[in-house]
């Protein structure tokens, strides 16, 4: 259990160290700037052909389906390989429905939902012509699991799966290489999975690209990312790692087997490491289609986008699964009395906060934790203030009752290299000094926040860090995902966190209490629970949930934004450039 | 600069009074200090760089006084001039009008012009005494290192080959990240200034130190030297009462032009996030938030980015009509 969050945690933290955006899930309404059609999707169209170019900031983690981590890279991978579930290929809050992919049907739950149990659609094919059987996605799993050879992937697998020992194809005396026990396959078509602990999610397990089939006879292990074989509707044409990739139609893929997809071009050009400015710039030429990180545009291309009405008429707003929050650190005194913690929730000014992540458009004022694009969310406000800028009167109130009545003086931490982070930090010393709070602001690497300074709570606690500027997003809008890693007290460790400082063992034991509820209305209730548990507690100023602003040039059709991907949907794309 | 002879009689005599006699005035001794002043003021460049110089220092100590009435406290957010979905003041150039003459920061709409003014202080103090770290250091080992020669030598210009082959901002980006937040006595900004100055200092040191020893090798075999040693004078006389005074031309030269190097130096380090912490003002630290709002607020990269150029171009200008003018064989 604790292996799994940290290993999780921590490569969660290195995904969004390289870019700000949100892990796989999310929601999205399109509030967009101008053109949305009927039912949320952009210029809708049947017509096949041409080419949608694409461009990344930064390089793909990888792409390996048993090695990657990105958002975008399970939105995209999509095209490619077929997993036993996916999300939806579809706009908004359908978005965010699981449907069966490799699979006929979702997962059949047996032994108290111990044991998941999926039938494979008939006549599947890799591009070579071969035929996908179950044994090929159990291999597919077995070798995520070994994070010597994979460390980008998440570790769900690793952590519910009944593994008694096993880590590795790669090290299994097994002539095939199926020795993991915790994976069945009686037949070639259906595959059986057992878990340790009952998990009324696993669906959510089971739409990791991790269970995209790999041949075990073509698979050469770190350097399988060169030549994956596809099952999905395309295919890789070209594959220079670091540089660019094509993808073209993958001639053994049949539109029989797959209700989910309507490939509408014919190639898709990515280029990688190209300069995020410049890719804004194309993008807004019509050299450019699509950005495929989906985290939205620079701020720089944000100012000349809202400033030109043309410009925004082609944007989509995408709500996301990530909320940006401080954690108020209750190992720092005089934060370790709530009425403390409730004067540093009332003082702050929220609309600081709001303007440090972009204003308006770079999200909606957060009042408690779970973002609203999380099915079954509730929105509440223990501290109301007029204008969302924070109520004096009442923290001078809470101070006095912590004996305070003077204010007192703590630090603020942030992520040196993240200056959305610094401007809130910046926001909370001004706020903060309005009732005698003062704040000395400490940047600490991004690299290592949560390894040696924030997430290290010795050193936190030594270095007086009263207030801890953090972020999270969601691996997709459930909120398991979204809380399990930021407020479940014992996971916390002596370094590497990324529950910062939130520690109630009655928001434990809820966490305990939804893992075995399968009921969905009952435990999104206990998710709800939990928030407001939390937000009593005063552990979390909640700052902002964070939204994207996308821009989607003329030429692309068909362009809608996913709650499953919190970004625009890239199986549904096409162009009129041919 | 000798007066024209004036003969007045039939037969001329050698007659020392009647030379002088003529004269409008007496002849006045100059001082090197006086011949070098003058030939300064003939060099309106460098003159118009100390004059900046002058006016930048003035700058730096009056900051509250010259805030007070022509800005804004320069850690205050002044939200109502920010467009809360651009990010940036909608006004001309980033909103520079008569109350914010060099507009307003994206983001929270800090006074850009009060915050310019408070980073001299910041620029100036650590460049100044990085650089007088630096000059004491480098003559002091410079001196003993010319003076001594042989293993003495050896080992101080081996010591400075190491600090010059050293990766010196790489250092300086591990050190600043690993010192805690109070040590020496200090904390806070003060810390944070103390160890820049110790870092830029002491990267600084060698080249000065290698000038100084130059000089020092063709001083030592000076007349005044061997008269001195051979009255008796240890040492340490000889170094700091004989060898220094003459010392001082080249000091103060290399001293000027090392300013500026630092100013860049300390724009550096807090460009990169190792400098003073926010939310005091640092020209660099600036610069390195304005990288990403330039295309809109083009104000926040202009002003700090004058500023250092203003800056270094005046100690560098002043600083190469100073070596002008106290030695004029280096023309």
């Amino acid at each position: 259990m604790s292996h799994r969050r940290r290993v999780a945690g921590i490569a969660l933290g290195a995904v969004a160290a390289l870019t700000l955006a949100a892990c796989g899930g999310g929601t999205s309404n399109s509030s967009s700037g101008g053109t949305a059609s009927a039912g949320g999707v952009t210029n809708p169209s049947d017509a096949t052909g041409g080419t949608i170019r694409m461009a990344n900031s930064g390089d793909w983690d990888s792409l390996d389906p048993g090695d990657t981590y990105y958002g975008y890279s399970w939105n995209f991978i999509r095209l490619y390989g077929r997993a036993l579930v996916m999300f939806k290929s579809a706009p908004g809050k359908d978005g965010a429905t699981l449907v069966p992919d490799l699979a006929e049907t979702l997962g059949v739950p047996t032994d108290n939902a111990k044991t998941w149990t999926y039938k494979l659609r008939k006549g599947v094919k890799y591009v070579d012509g071969t035929l996908v059987t179950s044994k090929d996605v159990k291999y597919a799993v077995e070798r995520s699991l070994d994070k010597d050879t994979f460390p980008n992937g998440p570790t769900y697998f690793n952590d519910f799966l009944d593994l008694q020992g096993y880590t590795s194809p790669y090290k299994d005396t097994d002539p095939n290489k199926l020795g993991l026990k915790a994976i069945e396959t009686p037949d070639d078509q259906t595959i059986v999975f057992k878990l340790k602990q009952s998990f009324s999610g696993f669906d959510y397990f089971a739409q990791l690209p991790s269970t995209m089939p790999v041949p075990q006879a073509k698979d050469t292990g770190t350097k399988y990312k060169e030549h994956v074989v596809s099952t999905g509707p395309y295919m890789f044409g070209t594959n220079e790692l670091g540089k660019s990739f094509t993808l073209v139609r993958n001639p053994n893929w049949d539109q029989a087997t797959d209700p989910n997809r309507k490939p509408l071009p014919d190639k898709y050009e990515v280029a990688l490491s190209v300069n995020a400015d410049d890719i804004d710039n194309r993008l807004q030429s019509g050299d450019l289609d699509v950005a495929v990180e989906g985290t939205g545009v620079g701020p720089a291309a944000q100012g000349k986008i809202l400033a030109n009405s043309q410009l925004k008429a082609n944007t989509d707003s995408a709500n996301t699964t990530r909320l940006w929050f401080s954690v108020i650190n209750s190992d720092v005194a005089p934060l370790d009395n709530i009425h403390c913690r409730n004067a540093v929730e009332f003082a702050v000014d929220k609309t600081g906060l709001q303007r440090a992540y972009g204003g308006n458009t770079g999200g909606d004022i957060a009042t408690n934790l779970m973002p609203p694009v999380i099915p079954g969310a509730q929105q509440f406000n223990n501290f109301p203030s007029a204008d969302n800028t924070g109520d004096v009167a009442k923290a001078k109130d809470e101070l006095t009752q912590c004996g305070q009545p003077n204010g007192f003086s703590t630090s603020i931490s942030y992520r040196a290299e993240r200056p959305k982070e610094k401007a809130t930090a910046e926001a909370f010393q001004q706020s903060l000094s309005r009732v005698g709070i003062n704040l000395t602001i400490k940047p600490y690497p991004l690299a290592d926040y949560t390894k040696l300074y924030a997430g290290k709570p010795d050193f936190a606690k030594a270095n007086g860090l009263g207030i801890l500027v953090y972020g999270w997003g969601a691996d997709w809008p459930d909120g398991y995902g979204f809380l399990a890693q930021i407020v479940d007290s014992r996971v916390i460790r002596a370094s590497g966190n990324t529950n910062l400082g939130i520690k109630d063992p009655e928001v434990d034991a809820m966490l305990d209490k939804a893992l075995v509820t399968t009921d969905t209305t009952a435990r999104e209730q206990i998710w709800v629970d939990i928030d407001k548990k939390v937000m009593s507690d005063a552990y979390v100023v909640p700052g902002v949930w964070a939204k994207g602003l996308l821009y989607r040039p003329p030429n692309l059709t068909n362009v809608f934004v996913s709650d499953g991907q919190s970004m625009y949907d890239y199986l549904a794309m096409g162009t009129t450039r041919k | 600069m000798t007066a024209p002879q004036e003969v007045t009689g039939a037969e001329v005599q050698a007659d020392p009074e009647a030379v002088t006699a003529g004269m409008g005035s007496a002849i006045q001794g100059r001082s090197l200090g006086q011949i070098a002043w003058r030939r300064l003021r003939r060099d309106k460049v460098a003159l118009g760089g100390g004059i900046v110089i002058v006016l930048l220092i003035l700058v730096a100590f009056l900051a509250p006084l010259i805030v007070a009435v022509l800005g804004h406290d320069p850690l205050e957010f002044h939200y109502e001039q920010v467009d809360p979905d651009l990010q940036v003041s909608s006004g001309f150039f980033g909103g520079i009008s008569p109350k914010y003459l060099f507009g307003v920061e994206p983001v929270n709409g800090r006074d850009v012009f009060s915050r310019v003014v408070y980073g001299a202080r910041i620029s100036l103090l650590i460049a100044f005494f990085a650089t007088l770290l630096a000059v004491i250091v480098g003559t002091f080992f410079g001196v003993v290192a010319g003076y001594f020669g042989g293993w003495v030598d050896t080992v101080i210009s081996r010591t400075m080959d190491v600090f010059l082959a050293f990766p010196i901002l790489l250092f300086a980006l591990a050190l600043a990240g690993v010192i805690p937040d109070q040590a020496f006595g200090l904390q806070g900004d003060a810390l944070r200034i103390a160890l820049i100055i110790v870092i830029v200092g002491f990267s600084g040191w060698p080249y000065i130190g290698r000038i100084i020893r130059g000089q020092t090798l063709s001083l030592r075999e000076r007349e005044f030297v061997d008269a001195a040693r051979s009255l008796g004078a240890r040492s340490p006389r000889i170094l700091f009462t004989e060898l220094l005074p003459n010392l001082v031309a080249p000091i103060l030269v290399y001293a000027t032009l090392l300013i500026p190097t630092n100013i860049l130096f300390e724009a550096a380090l807090s460009f990169l996030g190792v400098g003073i912490r926010p939310p005091t003002a640092s020209w660099g630290g600036m610069l390195s938030d304005a990288t990403q709002w330039f295309q809109i607020a083009p104000n926040f990269m202009v002003f700090p980015g004058l500023a250092i150029f203003v800056t270094v171009l005046a100690f560098n200008l002043f600083g190469d009509g100073l070596r002008d003018a106290l030695d004029p064989r280096s023309r």
